[in-house]
């Protein structure tokens, strides 16, 4: 536990330092990839919380977090600059999509659900596709970053930083709340044994449910994070392509690891930033995605416990 | 909106209704006999239209490319199965995720390097090229009948396979109860190998088919792998009969809705929303349809497991 302790701190002291380390070593442009990484660790902790403690495998997510990306762009769109008003809103209908999906999807199970919150997923990315007024299948550059007030200025790498830490470390805090807590027990019992948490006389179906909204909800939260993060809005967020990238950040990380979200979005972002780089393959970075797919063959056969479970024990 | 524009539509929906069931039953013999969800079932769709593509080049017949893509792409299979898909039955649902979907990637890119990142051409047989008069007045393109009949034939022969001879018993044995077949001596390796090669047959007929419609490129198997699944949970996993059903409804409701919404929401709102709300409203039908179907019928229509 100690020893925990003494990971998370330092952890944090070198997240808190980095800004600094990378512009005085010249390395700027590290910083926005930084704060990019931690976006992603957000929303794969949150997918961490349906796949890993509840036991939803959701192949949906990214319409919780490309919903909240297009939530904040329309918001802009329409003049409504502000963070305090965007995000939140962001998180909300990334809530009341998770929520609609969520009702209809938990009735099934197994690869069912797998296979139907694939597809109102892809029914959402459809819709923004055919969004011509928010520039359809194009998609939408925003003007500026969602202002933050207090004198912050969002369009400054350094700030936008420490702004996307505070979120990741308090998402992070309320997720490590959310599982020790009764809830968390809860839903851990449904996952390991539904009958018998049904026979106890847990209502499953609205505890998973609840727990399927949270994890949409923070989801879309960072997806309202991205759209501000590259000014950028398309219905490629929504893809199933994303929704499979998170969950293979997920299961690289360790599926039900409180970790296993951050370091998965870390190591998987790392890898595709060094792979599409020319410095690895050459004339070949286009086809990055061939050594990733091989890379992930690979893990699947010879690692099945993710990247988190290969260093750790079995309790994280 | 005319007649002739209602029964065009509908043949055509028919006809998309038809080469998805291609693509599904393959795909809910995987899912239901191996309960086993695997996403690469698109990229087999787009290395057979690759192949034929090739071939046709090669062979200069369309009939001759036709069965070597077929072969082709089921050897392909054949490979994949006992190279890996082989050791992800046993594996949970989500490794099953990951695997296949790095498959994805890598037959992505394989395919870009091999053919460039362009899509290619795939032309229709010349003798099909032209439009045909079916009853005066109503012409249809002669190709897209020629899709329609191998479409319904193929399905015939499916359904006799499964329902009539040993093989299909042994089938719909795995599905319905795969610990129980094994029992009672089904040799279950060989049988998962022979169907998972055969739903890369169907995959490479539907590719090879559709080629000439839609558009042969990298990323075509994935669009078309969602539609293939909403068939399926409309229709019951493992169950060919409901992915028959299912295939013609979505075709048909899916091609129906692009080509009438548009203009039916022109009549009680002003043009310039009609076609983007027309466009929306016609994308998310399918995926309207399959909310309802799982509403009332969460098992899908024709559920393969007692």
């Amino acid at each position: 536990m100690a020893r925990h302790r003494t990971l998370v701190v330092g952890a944090l002291l070198v997240a808190l330092a980095l800004p600094f380390v990378l512009s005085a070593t010249g390395h700027d442009f590290q910083i926005v990839f930084a704060a990019r990484i931690m976006i992603y660790a957000i929303a794969a902790a949150s997918l961490n919380l349906a796949i890993g403690y509840g036991g939803m495998i959701s192949f949906g997510h990214a319409a919780f977090f490309g919903g909240g990306a297009y939530m904040v762009g329309i918001l802009a769109a329409e003049g409504v600059g502000s963070a305090w008003l965007a995000w939140p809103a962001g998180v909300a209908v990334a809530a009341l999509a998770a929520l609609l999906v969520g009702a209809l999807s938990l009735a099934t199970r197994g690869v069912y659900f797998i296979m139907i919150t694939l597809a109102f997923a892809q029914m959402f990315y459809y819709v923004f596709v055919s969004l011509e007024a928010y520039g359809g299948d194009d998609g939408m550059s925003l003007a500026q970053r969602s202002g933050l007030g207090f004198g912050l200025d969002p369009s400054d790498d350094i700030t936008w930083y420490y702004v996307v830490l505070v979120l990741l470390v308090a998402v992070l805090y309320l997720l490590h709340r959310l599982i020790h807590s009764r809830f968390g027990r809860v839903i851990v019992a449904i996952r390991e044994n539904e009958s018998r948490a049904e026979a106890i006389g847990f209502p499953v179906y609205r505890y998973k449910l609840t727990c399927f909204v949270i994890s949409g909800a923070i989801a879309g939260l960072a997806g309202a994070l991205v759209a501000n993060h590259a000014n950028y809005v398309s219905p490629s967020l929504l893809h199933w392509m994303q929704s499979g990238t998170l969950m293979i950040m997920v299961i690289l990380g360790g599926v039900g690891r409180f970790w296993g979200g951050p370091i998965g979005a870390f190591v998987m972002l790392a890898l595709e930033e060094t792979l599409s780089g020319s410095g690895v393959l050459g004339a070949y970075s286009v086809h990055w995605q061939l050594p990733v797919g091989i890379i992930l063959l690979a893990i699947v056969m010879y690692a099945p416990q993710g990247i988190a479970g290969a260093f750790r024990g079995r309790n994280a | 909106m005319s007649g002739v524009l209602i029964a065009e539509q509908s043949l055509n929906g028919l006809q998309f209704g038809l080469m998805l069931f291609l693509l599904a039953a393959g795909l809910t013999l995987v899912f239901g006999i191996m309960d086993m969800i695997n996403l690469a079932h698109g990229s087999l769709y787009m290395i057979g239209a690759y192949l034929m593509a090739s071939l046709v080049q090669a062979t200069g017949s369309f009939w001759l490319a036709l069965p070597l893509a077929l072969a082709a792409t089921a050897a392909i299979g054949v490979v994949l199965e006992v190279s890996i898909v082989r050791a992800l039955y046993a594996r949970d649902h989500l490794t099953q995720v990951l695997a296949t979907f790095a498959i994805i990637l890598v037959a992505n890119e394989v395919v870009r390097l091999i053919w460039g990142p362009q899509p290619i051409l795939l032309a229709p047989p010349e003798a099909l090229a032209g439009p045909i008069e079916l009853v005066p007045g109503f012409q249809y393109a002669s190709y897209r009948l020629v899709i329609l009949g191998i479409g319904a034939g193929v399905a015939l022969l499916l359904y006799v396979l499964v329902a009539r001879t040993r093989v299909g018993m042994l089938v719909r044995a795995g599905a319905s109860n795969r610990e129980m077949a094994v029992a009672m001596g089904v040799n279950i390796r060989l049988l998962f190998t022979a169907v998972f090669g055969l739903g890369a047959a169907l995959c490479a007929l539907a590719g090879a088919l559709l080629g000439p419609v839609l558009a042969v490129q990298v990323g075509m198997g994935e669009n078309i792998l969602i539609i293939a699944f909403v068939v399926i949970v409309i229709g019951g996993i493992g169950s060919i009969r409901g992915a028959f059903v299912g295939a013609v409804l979505v075709g048909v409701v899916d091609t129906l809705g692009r080509a009438l919404l548009p203009a039916l929401f022109g009549t009680f709102l002003n043009p310039q929303y009609a076609s983007s709300a027309g466009a929306a409203a016609s994308s998310v039908l399918i995926y309207v349809l399959m909310a309802a179907v799982l509403f009332f019928r969460p098992q899908g229509l024709f559920p393969a497991r007692g």
